[in-house]
């Protein structure tokens, strides 16, 4: 397991009236590429910002390789930041924006030289040098914002919303060009943005924030699969959320049903949360092979699949299948047991949790 | 609604501007190129004496010390109003507004009721002397003179050079500053390299705002100066009004609209070189 | 430590740009006439500004003249800028840089040629050149601050306009005119402070017949000082600083007024 990085201790920020960040607690490793996603206002931002050195945290501390960051100024941190709108130096060239951090520490000339180049040729940007920096596109622009802070080796990179200005095809290709930037540098990119499945494509590790407090930690197949609550549920791809009681281990019942499920662990008729992703509810065309009944309400085409909103007597289910079953018809449905993911009511936080499964 | 034909209705001001603006000026040119009784056009021939006069010791000494004040006066200002622009733009959303308004509303104060509080202040007998005396330091007695006009022309225009700085500054996108810092640069650096070449804009329109008012005023060194510093703008003043020699005011004008547009012409020239000496840098 | 530092400065540059402004005020209610002492509370400089005829009669001037030439300057400048910004590329340029002329010149160059020009033409100095002279350096500014607006104003606007079935007066009146009505508005501000607040081309044009406050001050200081205007001063300072009150508060409140 690789070493700790960053260290975060019930780390608290609050502007007025309002709580930003609530006394987080994360451990961050080198060589990790983590993300921190949720909705606007829930704090990653400001959990970035305090990182960098940009915002003074009200309590708590930030640990830098078991040293104490809380009062060291922004110029004097090991990180390097990618700016949403890229803050590129707009009275300077593309070289001498990335030459900035090196000219600042008096770095020799040609020592200069070749790592502004090296990096240029690594963002793909050879022979831009001299170029103006307005007169690059948006995604050009990014690429010089992200060549300015690599070129300074520094151990972590904080990246704050970096695509969210592009446009789609562009912003999945960045995607992946992020992702080999960081496996090829091996370093650590401490990633925010509000946009689930992005998080889901780059990250090792998925820390989902919502109103200043950390609501789950896990890599993403563990936040898809596993959502430990109703919150993290609803922000990550479409779910059906249905309350229902937890009778006992490995048995749950909901819509005046028992079903068999994988998990334990709550108390005996406990109220739960639980959630059943839409591909994974099996529609049979007998209804009475089905363990719920239901009636096709609406189809929409949506290309991978099709979007089906069935019926049955007590709720809605949200339904993707390649298969396409018409407006009207009465079907059954099925559900694996390790398909039904039961969950602590409420959005209950987490504290500090490591996913060691 | 975007047709040509539309341009016609700004005809009549096109018309208006000939006789108001255009020939004005020709008149003065024409004056400054001629000698003889104004009033009689017969009498009127080419001479270029009125240019001639310009070039005599006193005069060029008047024209002389109009720049060395007005620039003098400019580089005070910017001293002073850098500063002070900075400080606003860093203050809170909340109060600069109000804080910017409490340093521009000296300008909407009438001109000359502002330089006459000076007179007032810097008298013999003036308030500044009797807080010195009571002190017991030495009378100031700068006024009338060189150093009232100089002080007066900074009073008179300081707003002008913290308006122009401030607006560029408050337009600097602050995550701009914060990558200066987070690529190691310290609040020195961070100004040197960053903060002070992005308002360059802001200085030179704050320059321009100063010294060409400056450069030609009458007023601060008519109140203020008591004769003992005439500037180009006393001197044209004298012409038209005392003297009587349309001639030599004229010529004085003209030279003095071709300073003002040279000097225009400079600070748009050093604007543009700046933002391309940045870009050009290897 | 910094922040001290900051405070004392700017509070030094603020009281060196307000003491005269004070002392003027403080000083209006000094009984003696001396620029130095204090002789005693008293309000007869304010009462002698009252029935003081001479500032009545240029206060009236003064306002008078520039509500004039304020409504005509932005009207025709109004009206100017909308023809403008329909000319070629060319006509805009020759124009646009003869407008300026009186922008970039120093007044006392402006107030020099139109001198000229009305003695030249045997034109009496009097009320009306000077009423002209305000006009003519007013309406550019009117032309600068309505010109932008029309530029950022969508074309599309009056095509929908007209496309909707209106008239192109109707279009005028009621889509293109409300639309650049803060530069409008603008402009006239502009216009109206310029003109009350004008010296120097006054200075030049308004001969002996007409005067107005600026020239009346210039005048009096020449002379020597006179309490009454430290009188003048407080009012009209007390005027301003309620104006830009009000206009902040209106700021405030998300209206539009381009200062």
């Amino acid at each position: 397991m690789s070493k700790t990085l960053i260290e975060l201790r019930n780390l608290t920020k609050r502007y007025n009236d309002m709580t930003a960040v609530d006394g987080i607690n994360l451990t961050i490793r080198e060589n990790e590429f983590v993300t921190l996603l949720g909705p606007s206002g829930c704090g990653k931002t400001t959990t970035l910002r305090m990182i960098g050195g940009f915002e003074d945290p009200d309590e708590g501390e930030i640990l830098f390789e078991g040293k104490l960051l809380n009062n060291v100024p922004a110029y004097k941190r090991n990180v390097n930041t990618v700016f949403q709108r890229y803050a590129l130096f707009t009275h300077m060239n593309v070289y001498e924006n990335v030459a900035f951090g090196l000219r600042v520490k008096k770095v020799p000339n040609s020592e200069i030289d070749r790592r502004v180049k090296k990096m240029l040729k690594m963002v793909d940007l050879e022979g831009f040098e001299k170029r103006n920096v307005d007169s690059l596109s948006g995604g050009q622009q990014q690429r010089v914002a992200i060549a300015r802070a690599l070129v300074n080796e520094p151990k972590v990179l904080l990246l704050d919303e970096p695509l969210g200005a592009l446009d789609l095809k562009l912003r999945k290709e960045m995607q992946i060009e992020l992702l080999d930037m960081q496996r090829s540098l091996g370093i650590t990119f401490i990633y925010v943005t509000h946009d689930q499945e992005e998080a889901l494509t780059m990250s090792d590790t998925v820390v989902v924030m919502n109103k200043g407090v950390i609501q789950q930690v896990g890599t993403p197949e563990d936040i898809y699969n596993e959502p430990i609550n109703r919150f993290v549920a609803g922000f990550i791809g479409e779910s059906n959320i249905i309350e229902g009681v937890m009778l006992e281990d490995y048995k749950v019942s909901f819509d005046g049903m028992v079903f068999d499920c994988v998990d334990k662990g709550f108390a005996p008729n406990e109220p739960v949360d639980i959630v059943i992703r839409p591909e994974d509810i099996r529609i049979v065309v007998d209804p009475e092979e089905g363990m719920i009944k239901g009636r096709v309400t609406s189809v929409v085409f949506k290309g991978v699949h099709y979007e089906m909103i069935i019926e049955s007597d007590t709720r809605e289910y949200l339904v993707q299948r390649t298969k396409m079953f018409p407006e009207g018809s009465i079907v059954g449905m099925n559900v694996q047991p390790a398909d039904i993911q039961v969950m602590k009511r409420g959005s209950t936080p987490c504290s500090e949790e490591e996913e060691e499964e | 609604m975007q047709r040509r034909g539309r341009g016609r209705i700004a005809y009549p001001y096109t018309v208006w501007m000939v006789i108001f603006i255009v020939v004005p000026l020709f008149l003065i040119l024409f004056y400054s190129f001629t000698e003889g009784d104004i009033h009689n056009l017969k009498d009127l021939r080419f001479s270029l004496n009125g240019y001639k006069k310009v070039l005599e010791p006193i005069y060029l000494k008047v024209i002389g010390n109009s720049f060395v004040l007005a620039g003098i006066s400019t580089f005070i200002c910017l001293i002073i109003g850098y500063p002070v622009a900075m400080m606003i733009a860093n203050t809170d959303a909340k109060y600069r507004n109000l804080l910017l308004t409490l340093f521009i509303v000296p300008i909407w104060m009438n001109f000359l009721l502002r330089t006459y509080a000076w007179m007032s202040l810097l008298s013999p007998n003036g308030l500044v002397n009797r807080v010195l005396l009571w002190l017991g330091l030495p009378k100031l007695e700068i006024m009338p003179g060189k150093g009232a006009v100089l002080l007066g022309m900074v009073y008179n225009f300081l707003p002008f050079m913290i308006l122009p700085i401030y607006t560029v500054l408050s337009k600097i996108d602050k995550h701009v500053i914060e990558a200066a810092h987070d690529l190691g640069g310290n609040n020195v650096i961070t100004f040197m390299r960053i903060i002070l070449p992005l308002s360059v804009p802001g200085i030179v329109s704050g320059i321009t705002m100063v010294f060409l008012p400056a450069v030609s005023t009458f007023v601060i060194s008519g109140l203020l100066g008591g004769g003992k510093a005439p500037l180009i703008g006393d001197l044209i003043e004298q012409q038209f009004l005392s003297s009587r020699d349309w001639h030599f005011g004229s010529s004085l004008s003209i030279i003095l609209m071709v300073m003002i547009l040279i000097s225009m012409a400079v600070m748009s020239r050093i604007d543009k070189s700046e933002a391309e000496e940045e870009r050009r840098k290897i | 430590m910094l922040k001290a530092i900051k405070r004392i400065y700017m509070s030094v540059v603020f009281l060196f740009l307000y003491a005269p402004i004070i002392v003027l005020i403080v000083f209006s209610f000094n009984k003696s006439k001396s620029r130095g002492q204090w002789g005693g509370f008293t309000l007869d400089w304010y009462i002698d500004l009252f029935k003081d005829r001479q500032i009545r009669e240029a206060l009236y001037f003064t306002i008078l003249i520039a509500v004039i030439s304020t409504v005509v300057s932005t009207i025709v400048g109004t009206i100017a800028a909308l023809g403008i910004s329909n000319m070629s590329k060319l006509g805009r340029t020759i124009v646009l840089n003869i407008n300026n002329l009186p922008v970039l010149n120093p007044d006392i160059v402006t107030g020099v040629a139109l001198m000229t020009l009305f003695i030249s033409l045997r034109i009496e100095l009097g009320f009306v050149t000077m009423l002209i002279s305000h006009i003519v350096f007013s309406i550019p500014y009117v032309i600068l601050a309505v010109l932008p607006k029309i530029r950022q104003m969508n074309k599309h606007t009056a095509e929908a306009a007209l496309d909707l079935g209106a008239t192109p007066a109707y279009a005028m009146r009621k889509v293109i005119i409300p639309e650049i009505m803060p530069g409008i508005i603008s402009g006239a501000l502009i216009a109206f402070t310029l003109s009350i607040d004008d010296f120097v081309i006054s200075f030049f044009t308004a001969g002996t017949s007409a005067t107005n406050l600026s020239i009346l001050i210039y005048s009096m200081a020449k002379r020597g000082v006179k309490p009454t205007i430290n009188a003048l001063s407080t009012l009209m300072f007390v005027v301003v600083l309620v104006l830009m009150i009000i206009i902040n508060k209106k700021k405030d409140k998300g209206e539009d007024i381009i200062i």
